[in-house]
This record gives structure tokens, sequence and C-alpha cells, in this order.
């Protein structure tokens, strides 16, 4: 960074990023920038996969002379600029037609003359200005449920529409009431009023119907029962008064309550949208190439769907293995956390067997692909899902629960006025109990149950919870089995140096020598000592003297590297890995110039190097290996000098989230992949009874036991993995946690993006709150219906009431019912302040 | 008052039209993304001024 310069910047990527916009006369992109942008990563890919026709199969569409569409989902779109400096595109690649950016999805459009440019070239152009491109995975799903959305949103116009022009001619007929009006306009506002709505009904209203219809077949009720129950009877009623021109009539009452009751649908399905929309992100943001080393040696990265059996691909170290496979040149260690639930790497070497989903965490392999697809045990996994999904019980809603009561009760209330009028007329007994049907129709409930959860799912996800369904908060709010995978919800989901005896000087010599190593015990010993690293090590307490610190360091065999480094006092040579976390180095001092052997390895390598340990720290370590922890040893001259014990370390804030769970009647218990001590020493540290954690959980295993649970109560499943994705999917409501794999977000109903398990405590708190609200806004509709039932049965109601009553209560409600969400927003939002 | 019978059914056979109108926009899509399309109009004027100078 050269201080002089009128331009600075905080790191390369965003001074190539204005570099960039400078050359292309884009720099109007810095005013319009409401955020100050966060520091520029381009991924300095070349896209090569994006021109492949694997590629266009998949995510192109033609659309005819030369012309091509792609949807990509970008990273790093934030404000107002971004949407300004990518849709300038057009303007500095020639051949890009126009690109359109949706600025909620993330998601550009972008449309360019195939003969012109390439879409390699496109997506280059995106990632250099900072907003690396990835193909918009689920562009089926995304239709499907705009064209729903535009559905409901026609819907909601023409039952707004009709419920306008209804209440004009209302209006007309009840000043009619006070003065007089001639019979052949009252009749002919009848009339009308019976076409609009008649028309209401059968248009927008028709969904109430069909949901009926569908609940009925199949036995059941639902909130949609009384309430088509309550237009079909105020319809068919109102239509036969207006033909024998007698009687009241209803038509602007139900075009309210259909206009209202789809406000609460549309309101809902939003929320729902949103949050769809969010996991849908998360989905594309995912790898979707890998590279492929071809048979003449050249290199290609090609899109995952395009691989075959035979092929041979590289897995770089820190990638994600795309299909099985075997090892045909390589050694390192692979992460199989996702797949598993095993915490602890396993090593592989040439030969062994690796699974799509796994992580490599050491130096770069070549995998031969032996299967993909449904054959892969990734396949197999997703069978299981689909097994999870097919079991996941649905739930009934509370207020189709409450729904069915209303069919009851109101069935009788009416049946009852019926027969007590009837012995003075038929005609009133007729009269009086349609009016009590329609008054007491739930709209209420119809209406503020949808908007509650709705803000409810609009508050969480404002906190990084996604919420795919309303009834999931539902059933998060009563208690039940909590059952929790391990990693990624307690514990912090990496190794970490949990305990260290030795001496204090050796740590920054530890770190250095371990910076070499790829294997995640070296990089958590090289983060935990990495601090001490840079004071001086006074090394002439174990050494002599020495010119300067030089290494060899073989990477587990296969590509022996020369390195070479130099600090002030100290020079290691000789550096040897063993691969599984083993090395020994030379310890060479510049004051002093002695020299002295160091061993850095698992108590098995330690064994294996003629080092003498003593007993006492042999006592110890079997101990902390017990508790599940990996205990590495540091041997100077053949003698043991000092351990670090590494753990994947239970989260501090792990304990008080299970008390205030198990407070919110859901017993806690632990479903991990791990081996059985981890598993045991982490319920221990979390709060869990050690009978409750359950070690060594197959996906099979785990499906089983949800299935188990869910006899007694309902079960919340919480869990990162894929070996998770099957108990997730089966259970009443699976919560995937921040890191997941794709198909545990897949299986889920809520995503928490932010790691731990304090937010599902909040989730919960908040559910519980949301069905508080919702079963106090029961109880005032309830109120209302028995007063507004109670006129209708004597006889005294008439649609001029009946039209202030109904919105009025609705009005009641809502206000009650955005109020207290409102304020269980804020009351989270300060304690989250305070945290 | 008998004009009733002709203006009444005109007036909503107005609020039809326009009703038919939204609903062709809404099929359209001009309701798929309330939140970008805002942001693009300030920018059209933002280029205009570019393009005199």
């Amino acid at each position: 960074m050269d201080p002089t310069e009128p331009e600075q910047f905080c790191c390369a990527g965003c001074r190539a990023v204005y570099q960039t916009l400078h050359t292309c006369g884009l720099e109007a992109y810095y005013r319009l920038r409401e955020t100050a942008g966060k520091p520029v990563r381009q991924s300095g890919s070349k896209f090569v996969s994006f021109d492949t026709p694997a590629f266009s199969n998949l995510y192109v569409r033609d659309a005819g002379n030369r012309i091509a569409t792609v949807d990509l989902v970008l990273e790093g779109v934030t404000c107002a600029a971004c949407v300004w400096l990518v849709e300038r595109l057009p303007r500095v690649i020639p051949g890009v037609i126009e690109c359109r950016l949706s600025l909620r999805q993330a998601t550009v459009r972008v449309s360019w003359n195939s003969g012109q440019v390439k879409l390699s070239q496109i997506a280059e152009a995106l990632d250099r200005l900072g907003y690396t491109p990835h193909p918009a995975k689920g562009i089926s799903r995304n239709d499907l449920h705009r064209r729903q959305g535009r559905k409901l949103m026609v819907n909601l116009a023409i039952a707004g529409a009709i419920m306008g022009n209804c209440m004009l001619v209302a209006f007309a007929l009840y000043s009619g009431r006070f003065g007089r009006m001639e019979p052949i306009y009252q009749q002919f506002f009848r009339r009308l009023s019976a076409i609009l709505g008649m028309t209401s009904l059968a248009l927008p209203g028709a969904v109430f119907f069909r949901s009926a219809i569908s609940a009925l077949r199949v036995r059941r009720i639902n909130l949609d029962v009384p309430i088509a129950m309550a237009l079909l009877v105020g319809g068919t009623a109102g239509a036969v008064n207006v033909i024998l021109n007698r009687g009241e009539i209803y038509f602007d009452s139900l075009s309210v309550l259909v206009f209202l009751l789809l406000v609460g649908r549309f309101l809902q399905f939003r929320q729902q949208r949103y949050a769809d929309d969010a996991v849908e992100l998360l989905f594309s943001l995912a790898p979707a190439t890998c590279t492929v080393v071809r048979d003449n040696g050249a290199i290609e990265e090609i899109p995952i769907e395009a691989l075959g059996v035979g092929d041979l691909i590289e897995v770089k170290s820190g990638d994600v293995v795309a299909a099985d496979g075997v090892v045909e040149a390589g050694a390192s260690n692979i992460l199989q956390a996702l797949l598993t639930g095993e915490s602890a790497p396993v090593a592989v070497g040439v030969g062994a067997q690796v699974f799509a989903g796994s992580q490599n965490q050491g130096a770069a392999l070549r995998v031969r692909v032996t299967s993909i697809g449904e054959n892969s045990r990734m396949g197999k996994l997703m069978r299981i899902v689909e097994r999870g999904v097919a079991e996941k019980p649905a739930i009934v809603q509370f207020a189709d629960r409450v729904g069915a009561w209303f069919v009851a009760i109101i069935s009788l209330a009416a049946a009852g006025t019926f027969f007590f009028w009837a012995r003075t007329s038929v005609s009133l007994a007729i009269d009086h109990s349609v009016a009590l049907l329609i008054v007491t129709c739930p709209c209420v409930l119809g209406l503020a149950t949808p908007l509650t959860l709705a803000m409810t799912i609009g508050q969480l996800a404002r906190r990084d919870i996604l919420v795919k369904s309303g009834a999931a908060i539902e059933r998060l709010s009563a208690g039940g089995h909590l059952l929790l995978d391990k990693t990624g919800t307690l514990t912090n989901g990496r190794l970490e140096v949990v305990e260290w005896q030795g001496p204090e000087e050796l740590k920054p010599a530890i770190a250095k020598l371990e910076r070499q190593s790829q294997h995640p015990v070296a990089r958590a010993l090289v983060e935990a000592f990495a601090t001490a690293e840079s004071s001086s090590f006074p090394l002439s307490r174990y050494t002599g003297g020495g010119l300067g610190w030089g290494w060899i360091h073989q990477s587990a065999g296969i590509s022996p590297k020369q390195l070479e480094s130099e600090t002030k006092e100290y020079v290691l040579s000789a550096i040897e890995d063993y691969g599984d976390g083993g090395l020994r180095a030379n310890l060479l001092d510049r004051q002093t110039g002695s020299q002295q052997l160091i061993h850095i390895g698992s108590p098995v390598y330690i064994a294996r190097s003629s080092v003498s340990e003593d007993s006492e720290f042999r006592r110890q370590c079997h101990k902390l290996e017990h508790a599940g922890l990996t205990v590495v040893l540091v041997a100077l001259n053949h003698v043991v000098v000092g351990f670090a014990a590494l753990g994947d370390r239970v989260r501090e804030d792990s304990a008080t989230a299970i008390d205030s769970l198990r407070k919110a009647r859901w017993s806690p218990e632990i479903l991990s992949g791990d081996a059985k001590p981890v598993v045991a020493s982490v319920a221990k540290a979390a709060g869990v009874r050690s009978t409750s954690a359950f070690g060594q959980m197959t996906p099979e295993k785990k499906l089983r036991f949800v299935r188990e649970r869910r006899k007694t109560a309902p079960v919340v499943m919480i869990g990162d993995g894929v070996n998770d994705a099957a108990a997730l999917a089966s259970a009443d409501v699976g919560i995937a946690v921040h890191g997941g794999a794709e198909a545990s977000l897949a299986a889920a109903d809520i995503y928490i993006a932010t790691p731990g398990i304090t937010p599902v405590a909040d989730l919960v708190n908040c559910a519980r709150k949301t069905m508080g609200v919702i079963r106090r806004n029961l109880m005032i509709s309830l109120a209302y219906n028995l007063l507004a039932g109670s006129l209708a049965a004597a006889g005294k109601m008439n649609p001029l009431i009946c039209a202030i009553l109904m919105p009025l209560s609705s009005a009641t409600v809502l206000t009650i019912a955005i109020a207290s969400v409102r304020h269980i927003g804020r009351a989270n939002t300060s304690k989250g302040g305070r945290l | 008052m008998t004009v009733l019978f002709i203006v009444l059914p005109l007036a909503i056979v107005m609020a039809a039209c326009f009703l038919f109108a939204f609903i062709v926009s809404v099929r359209k899509g001009q309701y798929d993304d309330l939140d970008t399309p805002p942001l693009r109009m300030l920018f059209d004027d933002d280029q205009r001024k570019g393009a005199q100078q």
C-alpha cells in the first residue's frame, strides 16, 4: 500500500476492482454505493466449465438467433450500486445484450450473443468486479413459486375489486333501509350485489371450496371447512332471497370475507417464499464443478453432473470430493464429518476409497471415479432421505384443529336456532340460522393466524433463521424430544487445543514446525501456538548455536518439496512428515549453535520412535484419550517433555441454551456419528445426561431412532450433515444449522445460519410467544363469535350489523397480532444485544 | 334516476377494465421483483447525465 497515492485500498482485490471500474469508466459505482463495501474476494477462476456443453444443457436457455440466456447467482450483491454495476456489463463486454439483476435473490439474468462472446468471459468479468457467479440451481422450482405468487396476487386483486364495488352497492342498500327506496331500484341493487358476490365466491373464493373438499375427502376437517360452509350457505341463501325478492342478503360481508382471508394467505405465502429463496441461494453457492484430468494430461473444469465413471478427478486441499472413487495418487486426510458425523479425519493413501461429500484436508489427491449419482454412497443416503420425507408426519395445524371444533359447535348452534324459530315460522328459522352461520365464520382465525405466523417468520429471517413452514413454529412451541447432532450445534466443529502441558517456550517452535503439515491436528496446534510464535524463543536453553533455519519437507511421500525459511533466532532442519501428524526435525539455535532432535506426534508414533516416556505423562495421556481427546506428544532428544490435548470444544453457550430448552419442555438427547467417549464427554460439558447421549449412529440408525421417539412425543431434530438428512426429514421439525450440507438443507424445515444452539433456544422462545399471541387472538375471536352468534340466534342480526361487526373484529385481532409480534421481535433483539 | 341502470353497470365495466389491466401486468411479471426496479429508475437518470457530458 502506498500512502502517497490518492486512492487507498484495503486489499489487492479492491484495487483490482477499482482498476477494472476505472478502465471501463464506471467509477460512479463508488458514488452510488450505500454501504462501505467489504473487502472484495475474487475467485480468480477462469470459469472454463461454463462453456462446456454439459453446462449449457443444464443451465443455459437458447432464445434463438444465437442469443442465449442464463441465470447466475452472484456472491457479494449488497445494494443499489451492485445493481447499477452489474447491469452496466453490456457496455463493458461487447456481445452481452442485457443483464437484469434481482437484488433480493442476488440473481442476474444475462442474455448474450453466443457468436460474439463466451459465457466464461462474462463470468470472469463478473468475478473481476467481485461478484463470483454460480449457476442458479432450482430454476424450475423458482418458476413454480413465481407462478403461484402471481396467481395469488391476481385472486387478491379480483377479490379486492369486487369487495370495493360490492360495498358501494351495499351502501346504497343500507341507506335505502333508512330512507325510502323504490322497490325497482332496491331490486336492481340487490341483483347487482348478488352478481358481484357470486363472482367473488366463484373465482377467488374457489380456493376455499377446493381446500375444504379435499380435506373432507380424506375425512379430515381444516379451517377452510367452516369458511366454505359459511360462504356456501350465505351465497345460496342470498341468491335465493334475491330471486324470491325477500329477506336479507349478505353479499357485501361475504366478499369482504373472501378478500381478507386471501390477504392472510398472500402474506404467509410471501414470507415462506422469502425463506425458500434464501435457502435456494445457499444451494446455488455450493460448488458445482470439479477438476478432471484427461488421459492426455490436460486438466479441465467441468460441472459435476457431467462426470462419468472412470474419470480421473483432482481434489485439491480444502475441496469437497465430487464423486465416490479410489485414490490413484497422493496421500491426505479426509474429513467425513458431513457424511458420517465422525469428527476425526481419516488418513487415506493410494488405493483407499473416498466418498462424495467428504472434504480433503491435506494434500491434493487424484481420484478415479467408481460410481456416481444413484449408485454412490451419497445417492444411497439421498434415498434414505427420501424415505424420511415420505414418513414425515403431516402436522395438523392449530387453526385446522380449531376449525374442527368450529364446525361442530356452529352446526349445533345453527340447528338449535333453526328448531327454536321453526315453531314460529320456517322462513324466519332459515333466515336466522343463515345469519348465524355467516357471522360466526372463523374469518378472524383464518386471517390473523397466517398473518401472525408470517410476521414471526419475517422477524426470524432478519436474525438469519429461515423458516420454510409456519407449521414448524407451532410444533416448536409445544415441547417433546429434542435430538441434537454434536458437531456444529453443541461444539465448534473443529479441533482445538484444549490442554497443553510442557514448557511455554516450546510453543513457537511447535507452531513453526506444524505449519508444514496439512493435518488438521497440525492446523489446530498452529492456531493455538501461533501467537507465541512471533515472540522470540530462547532456544539456547535447549540447543547450541547455528546459522539459520532451513528444512526439508516431505509431503506424505509423493512430492518431496524443498522449503526454506529463516528467522533471526533459529532454524529447523531435516523436517520429516510422517503423514499422520507425526513430525521430526532438528532444532538449531543461531546463538549457541547446538542442535537437538524434536519429535511431535501421536502416542503411537512417539512409541515407534524409541522415545522414553515417563509414567506420569503416560497416565495423564491415557486419561485424556479416554475422555475422547486427541493427544499429541512432544519429545526433545528422545525424552517426552510435554503434550497437547486436542478436542472439538463445546461451545460456551451450549449448556445455558440446553437449560432454557429444557425449561421449554424439550428433553434434549444427543445423536452423533462420532466415537462414544467423545460424545459422552460432550454430553457432560453441555449438561445432557449421559444416558441420553448416543454415539456411532449411522444415518439409518438415526432415522430409526427418530421413528421410535416419535411414537411418544413430537420430535425436533437438529443437525448439519448429510448423515442427519434422513432424520431431519422424518422428524416433526427438522432444523439444519450453519455450515450444513446441501442434503440437510433440502430436508429441513428450518435453516439457522448462525452456528450454535443458542439460536435454537431463541427460536423456541419466539415460537412459544407467537403461539401465545395466536391463542389470545382465538379467545378474542371466540368472544366476538359468541356475541354475534347469540345476536343472530335471537333474531337481532341484520346485514348492517354483520357488515360492521365483521371488519371490526378483524381489525381488533389484527392490531393485537401486529403489535404483539413486533413486541416479540423487539424483546428478542434487545436480548440479543445484551448477550 | 333511471340513469342508474346504465351508469352503474358502466362503472363496473370500467372497474373490470382496470382490473384486467392489473392482471395483465401481474402476468407479465411486473410484480415479481419489487426491490430492484425502483433503484434501476434512478440509474437511468444518471446515465443520461453522463451522456450529455
